[in-house]
């Protein structure tokens, strides 16, 4: 037992010893006027990194120093990293919510200590937010289905894969696919069905559909991960079908390159992290930014 | 014969409550009594299916096993990594499994020596294990895995697909287990009354800390399915799987405190998800509607179950 506390306390010192010197590696840059705090929900994520990558070089380019902390999807992770960042006098802070709801006290916290905050991708169920920036999820579910119109000479059957109902890129991807397609003679959705942005469940949903109208010409997959279920599926019952997904990951720009996906939407991270920081600087300099910030998206193709 | 029968479909009810589904789902959807429908079906249902047939061993005992996604997507993990860098296929399968089974003893012996709750033990397991695949992935997908490992899960044998095959030997060789031998016996034994067992010799650590091991290579040959199936091992598979492991096992008859219950039940249990979730595709009913009606089927037959005793 005592041994066992013994340790306890060894390892916990060493744990305080070692998160003072992050401390003080991170208090000694620059002067703390020119100092914008940016606190990201996980950098587990390459997504996430590239955010942080772009963000950081438009820092350097402005002359402004900035201090990424990660949250690790932890919303009291991020709430202490606020509280930290706070203390250090930022002119303002960049935050790309864990969760909509957990993130209001932190940015209330910002607000109390008049420190304005953008929100990046995520937004805030509260709190007093000068500008939010994410990608423009409708405008790239249209031009998804202008691309696949295009691929089909404006005609044709077509089958939607949604992602988990109700969530916001859910909801947006799906808007702008439709706000496109419904109005079209000639094009008929044949299936709207959920696969909750999961390669199995992508898979299994299309082939489902296969077998419930075996004819269709296209797929629209709400990300890249359901879009990369669906070729296995489509290939598997020797089909060809144009499949566009979302996101621009890794393995669909390789499935693009070998011709088995049509097409992904591809975010732009480092873009919005660089608008981010551009719009933070604006703010300390007393600029007035507009209140929602949509980032262009881009259109991967062979 | 004609008891039998009606014995049967009193030990049976949920095989009814399936027929009826396949009935109602038939007549809305004609495609949906097709050859290839069917295959596609099974096939589906095989991922689920043979997680819950080594959650049965589980909970028979009276334990619960939440770890199973996370074991699923750690062995699918290891199992295309060895793939891509080895092209060993063998070694993959054997290294999954293995990987399963230890996972499974871990939380054999934290349950049955350390005298943890199951639920408890295998939610810690569930939540370090998920880590454990980020940190071996780094969060991103493994793909690139060639053609000799998707064929596991999309090539046919005598024109059944191979993971509908896999299905059938885990089903065989758990009803031989449960019902024919020593093993099985006690592990019946053991859910119905720990203490009484023990106290008439049964070696009750042993056998509870199997039926993790069982269940955790379940799950590995699970993740080895879904990981060729989709060409591809996500840091992220396998989410949610443990509850509709569970949900089979509870639609087959099994009751959770333990003692009562067969794998003949379980894979009733597992089809009927499966068909529900293919019925709804087919019919195309918007998914907002689709979890309302999993709900409700799941309730009914839970409820016809209570009222026949």
């Amino acid at each position: 037992m005592k041994k066992r506390s013994k340790l306890l306390s060894l390892a916990l010192s060493t744990v305080l010893v070692m998160s003072s010197f992050v401390g003080c590696s991170s208090q000694k840059s620059a002067e703390s006027s020119k100092k914008i705090g940016m606190v990201v929900s996980t950098l587990n994520n390459p997504f996430f990194v590239s955010m942080k990558v772009g963000a950081e070089k438009k820092a350097k380019e402005l002359g402004y120093s900035l201090v990424v902390l990660d949250s690790q999807n932890d919303a009291a992770k991020e709430r202490s990293n606020v509280e930290d960042l706070v203390q250090q006098g930022i002119v303002a802070l960049i935050i790309n919510p864990t969760d909509s709801d957990a993130v209001v006290n932190s940015i209330k916290f910002a607000n109390d200590n008049n420190i304005k905050v953008i929100t990046l991708d995520r937004k805030s169920n509260g709190g007093e937010v000068a500008c939010h920036i994410e990608s423009d999820n409708v405008k790239g579910g249209e031009m998804a289905a202008k691309f696949i119109l295009e691929k089909l000479n404006g005609k044709g059957r077509l089958v939607e894969l949604q992602g988990i109902p109700g969530a916001s890129a859910t909801r947006d991807r799906g808007k702008g696919f439709h706000n496109i397609v419904d109005k079209k003679d000639g094009v008929k959705v044949v299936a709207s069905q959920a696969a909750d942005f999961d390669r199995q469940k992508g898979l299994n949903v299309t082939e489902n559909v296969i077998q419930a109208t075996p004819q269709f010409d296209a797929i629209f997959a709400h990300n890249d991960e359901m879009a990369l279920g669906a070729i296995k599926a489509v290939k598997a019952a020797h089909k060809t079908v144009v499949i566009v997904g979302f996101d621009g990951n890794d393995d669909a720009k390789a499935a693009v390159k070998s011709g088995d996906l049509a097409a992904t939407i591809a975010q732009k991270p480092s873009l919005m992290g660089s608008v981010a920081v551009e719009n933070a600087v604006k703010i300390a300099k007393g600029e007035i930014v507009q209140k929602e910030i949509p980032v262009e998206l881009q259109l991967i193709k062979k | 014969m004609k008891n039998n029968l009606k014995n049967m479909i009193i030990k049976y009810k949920s095989l009814v409550g399936l027929l009826i589904l396949c009935i109602v789902i038939s007549f809305i959807t004609p495609r949906f009594l097709s050859v290839s429908n069917i295959k596609n079906i099974l096939t589906q249902v095989s991922v689920n299916a043979v997680i819950a047939v080594g959650m049965s061993f589980v909970i028979l005992t009276g334990g619960i096993d939440l770890s199973v996604g996370s074991i699923l997507a750690i062995s699918g993990a290891v199992a295309a990594s060895i793939v891509k860098s080895t092209g060993n296929l063998f070694l993959a399968i054997i290294v999954a499994l293995a990987i399963g089974s230890i996972v499974g003893l871990i939380n054999g012996i934290l349950v049955s020596k350390g005298r943890i709750q199951a639920f408890i033990v295998t939610l810690s397991t569930m939540i370090i294990f998920r880590g454990v695949t980020y940190v071996y992935t780094n969060g991103t997908p493994i793909s690139g895995l060639g053609q000799s490992f998707s064929s596991i899960g999309n090539m046919m044998v005598l024109g059944i697909p191979i993971p509908v095959v896999f299905m059938v030997i885990v089903f065989g060789i758990a009803f031989y287990v449960l019902s024919q031998t020593r093993y099985g016996r006690y592990i019946y034994a053991l859910g119905g009354n720990e203490d009484s067992a023990r106290l008439s010799g049964i070696n009750t650590d042993k056998i509870k800390t199997l039926v993790y091991v069982i269940c955790g290579a379940a799950a590995a040959l699970s993740g080895i399915i879904v990981t060729s199936r989709i060409g591809s091992a996500s840091p992220n598979a396998g989410v949610g799987f443990e509850l509709d492991a569970i949900a089979a096992v509870v639609l087959g008859g099994t009751t959770l405190v333990g003692g009562e219950g067969s794998v003949v039940g379980t894979i009733i249990g597992a089809l009927i998800i499966g068909v529900l979730n293919n019925g709804l595709n087919l019919m195309n009913v918007s998914p907002f509607y689709q979890s309302i009606i999993k709900g409700i089927v799941i309730l009914l037959a839970v409820m016809s179950e209570k009222k026949k005793k």
